[in-house]
């Protein structure tokens, strides 16, 4: 039988959990800032993460992973390694944004419904409004703000993180 | 009152020179702290030294260089001021900085290229009072966020920041100062208008020992960002109107609920709030009143409809952001059970002007309604996009083609027939058309005619938008961000999508127009919360204005701009074509076939309706995609 | 000007009605006489205001919310325009287009909400498309079924199970039109917090939630001429099986229940009452053990499957306190399994026990390992009250024209103490009644403790009996359990005796019993089975001459070693541990 380690999650940080539950008085009113806080350390929400916080903070885990899974910053699965989030804003939007999410997924060969790359190289992802309006279209990759955006000019961004992945 | 449109009041000593880089998303997404780094550089130097902190009594050898909130032009970016000269450098690049160091900084020369061109003058303006987009506006809220260095307390302190907030804790009561914002008039400036005196007032009259203030800085709404310059240009303007809010309703406690996607304004916030507390402004005794305050600044996690109040308090009480029935109202009941006030940002940044100024000077501008100035995000197809100030009751035409400086065509060109419509208020607002381009906007009139002044949200379409693709854009949107607790909203929104969709994709016929405004109306009037309520605006005013464009998708089959795909017919019109044979060289499926100076034609069988040969046609022959 | 404003009344369709301290609008409108409809308002829950059915146009604030309004004096109500019809219906609509409309063959067929609303409302068309995946059932818990497309996300469940049974088990997760109710992480109902008490399927107004059945299984061992069925009766199912054929709640249907299971096949039909009266005598001994130690005070009762599953996991450190008896249900079972193949002459293999139970933890608590030899369970299969009146009802019997029948002995004999388990504050008072005559030594004249009877979700009775002093709490509904048991472990409450049901009003208020809204029902149903025991001869378990003679045949001595191996059962610590930091691998 093989052992399929955990994420990265299994415990070696459990401390930086306790860190975290502590510095917010483990109240459970506190709940969406502590998610906050555990999406910053791990990229997202692993289950046995929030198992301890609702345990930690006396809620039932069912209403942990409601909260954790009604806002969209949250993730319950890992994201790729770069996130690549497209303004769908309504400026973005009259100013053709589809087109270049489809561009990106489609280089990216990403399918219907999926938003990280097999290899977990990427994460494509929509927002509502970087409040960026003025630069429409806005693309964001790694937290970089790229403006007035086209089609190719999106893909080549994407070209150049590939290019950087594979010659760092 | 045209004094109110210069940036600021000149800072300090006459010879204080001084350089803004604008530090705004926009701007900075341009290069913004490059630009600001070369400028510390070169300033260096050309042998002069640089004081990027806030000094009340500026030497005159030094060059004071900061960066500030939003300027508003965003278009123009990145934005460099040089004060006190007033001229304002636009599209400043690091490869130019020098050259302004050398010259402007030096000796007063003027970086001709680097100036705006008013397109319809080719004027080149020196500074914003020459330029229209800021001419016809009257900034208020916005007036010292391109100008103060956000990170500066001293610096708002020195521009009379905190007088009113001090006013209102030792000299006024907390009566005084409700029945000062009731005389004023103030209206919420977060969407549905309510007087916010009145909402002060209802908490205040609450006996309660623990009440709340919190300030919504949750700007949902796609297409805007006026309370995110705000917050990252002067955000200690949000905290002094959010104090004022607190001793007027007796609330020792508050809290700014920030959008999680405005990072940068969760960090000046908190940084605010920090600078309030150590310069005794905030804590146990505020202003020496006896009277304790605390703030604490709260980041969103992604979901518009913790926009709506009694969302937001659940959202901050660790639950789900789902709204609940009202009654109880916050004022009565709100976070933990207590009377809570919740104020949208801009609507803060008002109340201090209200206690500085007094209500009558508020009272001054805008409508008797609806007086005061209000922010626009105005965006789209159009030609200045922006943030911009204008009273209430200033009409469309003044914002969209005198400061917006008129529509853009496809290729982002001026385009004198180009205006088709403007969508307000966001997914919660509705259009407006041509006939209501000298409409007043305010609150009543807007309401009137099925939009809302929202956020102020305001995006300018040309004729080439899909008003239906537009409705569809909406309601994508609010059924994704749909809490999904009542049934009318949660199943009703994503019924309204697929018939949106079935209309745009040629599957309707009248009984699906017929129940897509039956539906619509039930979702207006029986849904539980204010997001429910209005997300049927979007569809209902583009019926109500653009029903021809529905019929000609439903009983014709035909998008008249082209731009839904599955009823696209992409045609050649024999007339215009020159027979040029770039669409026949472009398109990705050979779909195209003609002799060389004859008119093409387009097989039907092979087009795929992505539309490159309509982009590559410079006859525009090719129609129907 | 309203005349009316003085006396306290409002206007609902043009009538005067007057206000009582009613909760809200909606409660005013109902005890006008209008039925409005709703799915998310329980009278026992919070007020949630999301099914949009209780709309009603009042003048001058236009159309709200009956549930969520409260009722002023004044107001003009209109519960019936062109425009709310039009609002209820496209709701209705909305909900049938993603519903699971298989309704033949749904459990809740014909005791469906939405069902009704929707024929009440003449829906004859849904106008909208289905836009859901169907999703796949989740049948993981032993005890109850989950059918996520038959779910209205009116969060009765939800609420029920957090504000009255302080649990959590399941939730909404997601939103918009993803929004669900989920258990943590989408995992099966059977794989987490859930303690089994159904209490979510009986408020859920469709089928999304369901007692899982057992009915094929019973019918396949019935069928099969190798297996002999008997059967045990729980008390709290005799009171409420007739509502499923039109007789009044807590009418005590004993007699046509017991022919109606001997019709179906079944070889000897025992009563749960009986080993309630074994229950008593063997935990009020341990009783007054502990009290004469003063060790591992306060006692509290273990009859409640969901209670004990409850206690295992929130409360590991009190399981030493819990009585270590069986429930009832799993004495009999024991007991059947132990004595009837040598007395009926048949393998032990063949033997089927089958329990009927107003209970769904009862399901659970049958499949616990420890309640199993040889792989064999003590009891086989649990019936709740509404499968056996399935099964009534498909063998086509009129349950009303039975002939009367009694149950087989000695199994079947029991004194009112026994009857009276059904009800929170029963085995309190049963309890009482022997462990006070123990104390005392003389016969107790009066057997009725009405401290510990009622409504209130706790309890407390305060007895001195000679020089000893008794502290009684009784509670139900496990968020009232978790409030006391806590004060209990920081040592706040002094106290001998807790019992504690899961269900509001005890077993009477299980999930298994027939459909009911409101409590009305269940009061009924308490006062049937309180009348009961006064009609019985004997009131008192240690009077039970079976009870004696089952000690004297096959238990030897009262709490001991033969008593213990059939009656007594231990607990499991279900905490989760703590994980514990795990050495660091290299660098971080």
């Amino acid at each position: 039988m093989t052992h399929t380690p955990k994420p990265d999650c299994a415990g070696r940080r459990l401390t930086k959990i306790r860190d975290i539950l502590d510095r917010h008085g483990r109240r459970a009113s506190r709940l969406v800032p502590i998610l906050q806080a555990v999406q910053e350390e791990y990229r997202y929400l692993p289950r046995e993460v929030l198992t301890e916080v609702a345990a930690a903070l006396e809620v039932s885990p069912a209403r942990v992973f409601g909260v954790a899974t009604f806002y969209s910053h949250f993730a319950i699965e890992p994201k790729g390694k770069h996130l690549v989030k497209l303004c769908d804003g309504t400026a973005c939007h009259v100013k053709d944004s589809i087109p270049i999410l489809e561009a990106i997924r489609r280089r990216l060969g990403l399918k219907a419904g999926q938003r990280t790359t097999s290899d977990r190289l990427f994460t494509v992802e929509t927002v509502a409004c970087l409040g960026a309006c003025g630069l429409a279209p806005v693309v964001v990759v790694d937290d970089q703000v790229h403006g007035q955006m086209t089609p190719e000019s999106a893909v080549q961004l994407i070209e150049d993180v590939l290019a950087r992945e594979v010659a760092p | 009152m045209r004094a109110e449109r210069t940036p600021a009041p000149s800072p300090g000593a006459p010879a204080a020179r001084r350089v803004v880089v604008c530090a705004g998303t926009g701007c900075v997404a341009g290069g913004a702290y490059d630009v600001f780094q070369a400028f510390a550089a070169q300033i260096r130097a050309a042998g002069l030294s640089v004081v990027t902190e806030f000094r009340p009594e500026p030497n005159g050898h030094d060059v004071r260089l900061n960066p500030s909130g939003c300027q508003g032009f965003c278009q123009m970016g990145p934005l460099v001021t040089l004060l006190p000269e007033g001229v304002l450098y636009t599209r400043v690049k690091v490869a130019d900085v020098a050259e302004i160091v050398s010259r402007t900084l030096l000796k007063g020369e003027w970086v001709e290229r680097l100036l705006y061109v008013d397109p319809a003058t080719r004027r080149r303006c020196r500074g914003p009072e020459q330029i229209p987009f800021y001419q016809r506006q009257q900034r208020y809220v916005l007036r010292e966020c391109g100008l103060l260095d956000p990170g500066s307390i001293q610096e708002y302190v020195h521009h009379g920041g905190y007088a009113a907030a001090r006013k209102a804790f030792r000299e006024l009561t907390p009566e005084q100062i409700c029945q000062e914002i009731v005389r004023s008039g103030l209206r919420g400036r977060g969407g549905g208008g309510f007087p916010t005196g009145r909402k002060w007032e209802a908490a205040r009259t609450q006996a309660s020992p623990k009440k709340y203030v919190i300030c919504n800085a949750d700007e949902g709404d796609p297409g805007a960002f006026m309370n995110r310059s705000v917050m990252e240009g002067n955000p200690h303007s949000v905290l002094e109107g959010l104090m004022i809010a607190a001793r007027a309703i007796g609330a020792d406690e508050t809290l700014i609920y920030v959008r999680a996607e405005y990072p940068l304004a969760v960090q000046r916030m908190r940084q605010a709030v920090a600078d309030a507390e150590a310069a005794g402004f905030l804590g146990s005794n505020v202003f020496d009143s006896g009277l304790a305050l605390r703030c604490e600044v709260m980041e969103g996690a992604g979901a518009f409809v913790c926009g709506e109040e009694t969302a937001m308090i659940a959202s901050i009480e660790g639950q789900r952001g789902m709204p609940r029935p009202k009654p109880p109202f916050p004022a009565q009941s709100g976070l933990w059970g207590r009377p809570t006030v919740i104020n949208n940002v801009e609507t803060l940044v008002h109340v201090v002007r209200v206690i500085r100024e007094g209500a009558e000077n508020f009272r001054k501008l805008g409508t008797p309604a609806s007086p005061g100035t209000k922010t626009f995000a105005l965006t789209g197809h159009v030609v200045n996009t922006g943030l911009v100030e204008v009273p209430f009751g200033a009409t469309l035409r003044e914002v969209v083609f005198d400061i917006g400086g008129g529509v853009t065509d496809r290729r982002g060109k001026a385009s004198r027939d180009g205006f088709k419509a403007v969508q307000i208020g966001g997914p919660s607002g509705g259009c407006l058309t041509r006939e209501h381009l000298d409409l007043p906007l305010d609150y009543d009139s807007l309401r009137s005619a099925g939009a809302m002044v929202g956020s102020g949200g305001l995006v300018v379409m040309n004729q080439h938008t899909c008003m239906v693709s537009i409705a569809r854009f909406f309601m994508d949107f609010t059924q994704r961000e749909s809490c999904g607790k009542c049934v009318l909203c949660r199943e009703g929104t994503r019924q309204m999508l697929a018939m949106l969709d079935d209309i745009m994709e040629g599957r309707a016929n009248g009984e699906t127009l017929a129940l897509l405004e039956k539906l619509a109306r039930a979702v207006q009037k029986g849904s539980l919360c204010g997001l429910g309520k209005t997300a049927p605006n979007p569809v209902l005013s583009t019926l109500r204005y653009f029903r021809a464009e529905y019929d000609a998708h439903v009983f014709h089959q035909h998008c008249p701009t082209g731009q839904c795909k599955a009823l696209a017919k992409p045609a050649i019109d024999p007339v215009k074509c020159k027979g040029c044979t770039a669409c026949a060289r472009k398109c990705p499926v050979g779909a195209i076939r003609g002799e060389k100076k004859q008119p093409h034609q387009i097989d039907p069988a092979k087009c795929i309706k992505c539309g490159v040969c309509a982009e590559v046609c410079k006859f525009e022959a090719v129609v129907g995609v | 000007m309203n005349q009316n404003v003085t006396t306290r009344s409002l206007n609902v369709d043009g009538r005067e009605v007057p206000i009582n301290g009613e909760r809200n609008l909606l409660e005013v409108i109902r005890k006008a006489g209008i039925d409005l409809p709703t799915f998310c308002y329980h009278s026992d829950l919070s007020v949630y205001g999301a099914c949009r059915l209780c709309l009603v146009e009042i003048e001058g604030r236009g159309i709200q919310g009956a549930c969520s309004t409260p009722a002023e004096p004044g107001m003009k109500v209109r519960t019936q325009t062109a425009e709310i019809r039009e609002i209820r219906q496209i709701a209705i609509e909305l909900l049938l287009a993603n519903h699971n409309q298989q309704c033949p063959t749904c459990p809740k067929n014909t005791a469906c909400q939405l069902q009704d609303v929707a024929r009440k409302l003449g829906i004859r068309k849904v106008r909208f498309k289905p836009l859901h995946e169907p999703e796949p059932l989740d049948e993981t818990s032993v005890s109850l079924v989950r059918d996520p497309g038959k779910c209205v996300l009116c969060g009765d469940c939800v609420r029920f199970c957090a504000e009255i049974q302080g649990i959590g088990a399941i939730d909404f997760a997601f939103r918009g039109h993803d929004a669900a109710v989920l258990p943590a992480f989408g995992l099966g109902l059977g794989e987490g917090e859930c303690v089994n008490c159904g209490q979510c399927a009986a408020v859920c107004p469709t089928g999304a939630l369901s007692p899982r059945p057992e009915v094929d299984a019973v019918w396949q061992a019935l069928h099969d001429p190798a297996k002999t069925v008997v059967a045990q009766v729980a008390p709290a199912v005799r009171v409420a099986l007739g509502e499923i054929f039109g007789l009044p709640p807590g009418t005590v249907s004993s007699s046509q229940l017991v022919t109606a299971l001997r019709r179906l096949g079944v070889a000897k039909v025992y009563d749960t009452a009986f080993s309630a009266d074994l229950t008593v005598v063997e935990e009020a001994h341990e009783f007054l053990q502990r009290k004469a130690s003063g060790q591992r005070l306060p006692q509290f009762t273990s009859c409640c499957p969901a209670w004990v599953k409850f206690a295992e996991q929130y409360f590991p450190d009190l399981l030493p306190n819990l009585s270590s008896c069986k429930s009832p249900q799993q004495m009999l079972g024991a007991l059947c399994k132990a004595i009837l193949p040598a007395e009926l002459g048949i393998p032990r293999r063949d033997l089927v026990v089958v329990s009927i139970m107003p209970c769904t933890a009862k399901k659970f608590e049958a499949k616990r390992p420890e309640f199993a030899r040889d792989g064999l369970p003590d009891v086989d299969h649990v019936l709740t009250t509404q499968e056996l009146g399935r099964m009534i009802e498909e063998a086509g019997l009129r349950f009303a024209d039975l002939e009367p029948g009694s149950f087989d002995l000695p199994l079947g004999f029991k004194t009112g103490a026994g009857i009276i388990f059904g009800n929170s504050g029963g085995v309190s008072e049963a309890v009482l009644r022997c462990a006070v005559e123990k104390l005392t030594g003389q016969s107790l004249a009066n057997p009725d403790f009405y401290q510990v009877r009622g409504e209130a979700g706790v309890r407390f009775a305060d007895l001195s009996v000679h020089d000893t002093r008794l502290r009684l709490a009784v509670v139900h509904g496990l968020k009232n359990a978790r409030i006391l048991a806590e004060k209990v472990r920081r040592g706040e409450h002094a106290l001998d005796l807790i019992e504690v049901m899961a269900c509001p009003g005890g077993c009477v208020g299980g999930a298994g019993q027939p459909v009911s809204r409101g409590a009305a029902a269940r009061q009924s149903r308490a006062r049937g089975l309180y009348d009961a025991d006064k009609h019985l001869e004997l009131h008192k378990s240690q009077e039970n001459p079976f009870v004696t003679g089952c000690y004297q045949r096959h238990l030897g001595e009262v709490g001991g070693h033969e008593a213990h191996q059939l009656l007594h059962t231990r607990y499991e610590n279900r905490r989760s541990p703590a994980p514990s930091e795990p050495p660091a691998h290299g660098t971080l």
